[in-house]
């Protein structure tokens, strides 16, 4: 048993960190926040490396890589906040990749693929969806529906209100799509890969959290001391890092799943997606906690992480959906357990 | 990243599963008390022993199988999985006998290894003392050298097994002139004397798996002292790295076998519906446990070094086991706070699981420190 990446995958780790870190930050990431724009000169980079079809298949322009690589890049577009709309996009990916019929792929997947075409993927009821993230970036927009439909429509044909969300780091819109669109020939098969994506982006904003917090309470003092010490805030500390790390472990191994065990992965995903949901949240929170004043600046950067998470933690169902499914699962092996 | 187990680990586990279905132990003694119990633990060792089952993780040279880590971690999953007994000389298979290993003189591994395996001779722990629990440093049991032996006096406490113990490891101060890490030595001492006084101490779940030792002084030759005179500190966290390691992969899968039976309890009460989200939850803790224990095997084989999941592990563990069997009051009903029941049981016996092998306080510590490079507060007293 090993949790190890392979060399390639921690080359494919250490560049995305080294390109970000670079090309995305924290002052770059806050003056794009401000406007409300996305980054288009990072996408366009980001395209042009291949990013946002690294695990479309190669049939379809991609580059033909594993759901371990595409989680790597979520967690550290994540961890850099990066103000382009890459989650959305390679969600809807997916779900049109393992979801939707030969012809439908091959019709949208190449513009995904090279990011020609930039996707968006929301939940929906009754064909409105309330908040899409990225919705008002993108031109091909997934809406699922409770009852396991998902229907593809162009920003053209459907009805697109831009909204303001708490992230600005990415567009959000409502999206109506009346009786257009496109009904995908299933709905649910690639909707576990979107939920480990978004878990993995999430486990990023939790361990920038958790850095940006240790570096603080190392540096400030009171009393004479750096408030670290303090066992109320090193204790903090060290729940973050507890949850950040029930999260990455979860996140992980849905990720693996999705490439190597395809049965498990509804069940991992729910788990994944549950993890990461409440470890977003409280870890953000307490990292403004442990920042004191400071935290609840609009200029110490702090937030952009809680609001991430924030929407983050909601898309595709929150924390206590996804345990109510595992529920279910849970209940119905335990059934069979008893009937065998 | 490869999340199943080779073919050899396959066939390690195979052969295991089989050997423990076709040789479950004797019945669990209803009668006769603590002793009789003790007694059907000790059976069950020398069934392992015999089978060559007792401590696959030693080397072959000792008698065991020289089983990787992976496959030691598959033994106490199943070993969990079978819901057979504790052996009864746990302690000296995992801690006395792996300490012996590291700091032993040939000689000493040639007089105590085997006993320990075969159960013959019984090993306990004497390393907390009333005024030395999370400070373990601070400990005051006196040894001093009276020609060829020690003389130790002192107290003891949270001694499992002393009752029935052959050997204690024993950590005492030899020199209080030095540093208090650096004046202390872990001796091997013979409990069969009456310097050795063993009182029970009764626990809140009314039995006494531990014990508290008085000891007025006892003697030990110099040829038991363990790893040289004053060098017992870097001995005694031998012991205790292993007290974290090995256990940790029964103890999660008991974990996970509480859990199945509260859901099927929960579902036979038709109360499933109403802790739906809350086993859900359980469920998701049980299976983060076991993905960093397993995690954690992989930073040890591939740096050598525990990373952060060792301390994670324990403690999200004691507190996944106390949310558990909290819950458990409300699915099971009365039965859960009957006395003598196995919930209630399970409810009492859950509010140790943070306070021993390390109190979560310690851990979130160790975890602030050692991982997170946090400063350490110093109060001046």
């Amino acid at each position: 048993m090993d949790f190890g990446l392979t060399d390639d995958q921690r080359e494919i780790q250490r560049t995305a960190r080294d390109l970000l870190a670079e090309r995305a930050k924290p002052e770059r990431v806050r003056a794009y926040a401000e406007s409300a724009h996305m980054d288009a000169e990072l996408w366009s980079e980001l395209c042009e490396l291949g990013w946002p079809g690294i695990a479309i298949s190669e049939e379809h322009g991609g580059q033909g890589l594993g759901m371990i690589e595409l989680s790597i890049l979520c967690e550290e577009l994540g961890r850099s906040l990066a103000p382009v709309p890459y989650l959305p996009s390679i969600m809807a990916a997916s779900v049109i990749e393992h979801g939707g019929s030969p012809e439908q792929q091959a019709r949208w997947l190449p513009g995904l693929a090279s990011g020609e075409t930039i996707g968006a993927l929301g939940a929906a009821v009754d064909g409105v969806a309330d908040l899409v993230i990225g919705g008002a970036d993108a031109q091909l927009i997934v809406l699922v529906e409770d009852d396991g439909s998902a229907r593809v429509i162009s920003s053209d044909e459907a009805d697109v209100s831009p909204l303001a969300s708490i992230d600005p780091t990415r567009s959000a819109a409502q999206v109506s799509a009346g009786d257009g669109g496109e009904l995908l020939a299933d709905g649910c098969a690639g909707l576990g890969r979107a939920l480990v994506a978004v878990s993995s982006e999430l486990v990023g904003v939790c361990d920038r959290a958790l850095a940006m917090t240790v570096e603080y309470v190392k540096d400030r003092k009171q009393f004479g001391v750096p408030v670290g010490a303090y066992q109320a805030v090193s204790h903090r500390c060290a729940q973050m890092l507890l949850e950040t790390e029930k999260a990455r472990s979860t996140a992980a191994f849905a990720a693996w799943t999705a490439d190597a065990d395809a049965g498990q992965l509804a069940e991992a995903a729910a788990m994944a997606k549950a993890c990461a949901s409440d470890a977003g949240r409280e870890v953000t929170a307490s990292a403004i906690q442990a920042h004191g004043g400071i935290g609840f600046t609009w200029e110490a950067d702090i937030h952009w992480l809680y609001k991430r998470a924030q929407l983050d933690a909601a898309l595709l169902g929150d924390a206590k959906r996804h345990r109510a499914r595992i529920a279910a699962i849970l209940a119905e092996k335990a059934g069979a357990a008893t009937a065998a | 990243m490869d999340l199943t187990f080779s073919p050899q680990e396959i066939a390690f586990r195979d052969e295991l599963r089989a050997w423990l279905a076709q040789n479950p132990p004797a019945p669990e003694p209803t009668e006769g008390g603590e002793d009789a119990h003790y007694g059907w633990r000790r059976d069950w060792q020398r069934r392992l022993y015999d089978a060559g089952w007792a401590a696959p993780a030693w080397p072959a040279e000792y008698g065991g199988r020289g089983a990787t880590l992976t496959e030691s971690a598959i033994y106490f999953e199943e070993i969990g999985r079978a819901r057979v007994p504790m052996a009864a000389n746990v302690l000296g298979l995992l801690l006395g006998g792996p300490t012996l290993m590291v700091w032993g003189t040939p000689e000493q591994k040639e007089r105590y290894l085997a006993p320990i395996l075969s159960g013959e001779e019984i090993w306990c722990q004497g390393f907390s003392e009333p005024d030395a629990g999370s400070d373990l440093a601070s400990l005051k049991t006196r040894a001093v050298k009276d020609g060829d032996d020690w003389v130790v006096t002192g107290q003891k406490v949270w001694t499992s097994g002393a009752q029935y113990a052959k050997w204690c490891m024993l950590v005492a101060r030899t020199d209080g002139e030095v540093a208090k890490h650096k004046g202390l030595t872990y001796f091997l001492m013979d409990m069969e004397q009456d310097a050795v006084q063993v009182r029970p101490l009764r626990q809140i779940t009314g039995e006494a798996e531990f014990n508290e030792l008085f000891i007025e002084e006892a003697r030990i030759p110099d040829a038991n002292v363990v790893g040289g005179v004053g060098n017992g500190w870097k001995v005694a966290l031998t012991t205790l790295m292993n007290e974290r390691a090995g256990l940790g992969f029964a103890l999660q899968i008991r974990l996970r076998q509480l859990l199945d039976d509260l859901i099927g309890k929960a579902l036979e009460r038709g109360v499933y519906e109403n802790y739906a989200g809350e086993l859900a939850e359980l469920h998701v803790r049980c299976e983060s446990i076991r993905l960093l224990a397993w995690k954690g095997l992989t930073d040890i084989e591939r740096y050598g070094q525990p990373g952060p999941e060792g301390s994670l592990v324990k403690w999200l563990w004691s507190d996944t086991n106390q949310r558990l069997t909290q819950l458990a009051v409300d699915v099971v009903g009365p039965d859960a706070l009957t006395s003598g029941t196995r919930w209630s049981y399970e409810l009492l016996r859950a509010r140790g699981n943070t306070i021993e092998g390390g109190t979560t306080e310690v851990l979130k510590n160790i975890v602030a420190e050692r991982v997170l490079g946090l400063p350490r507060l110093k109060v001046a007293v």
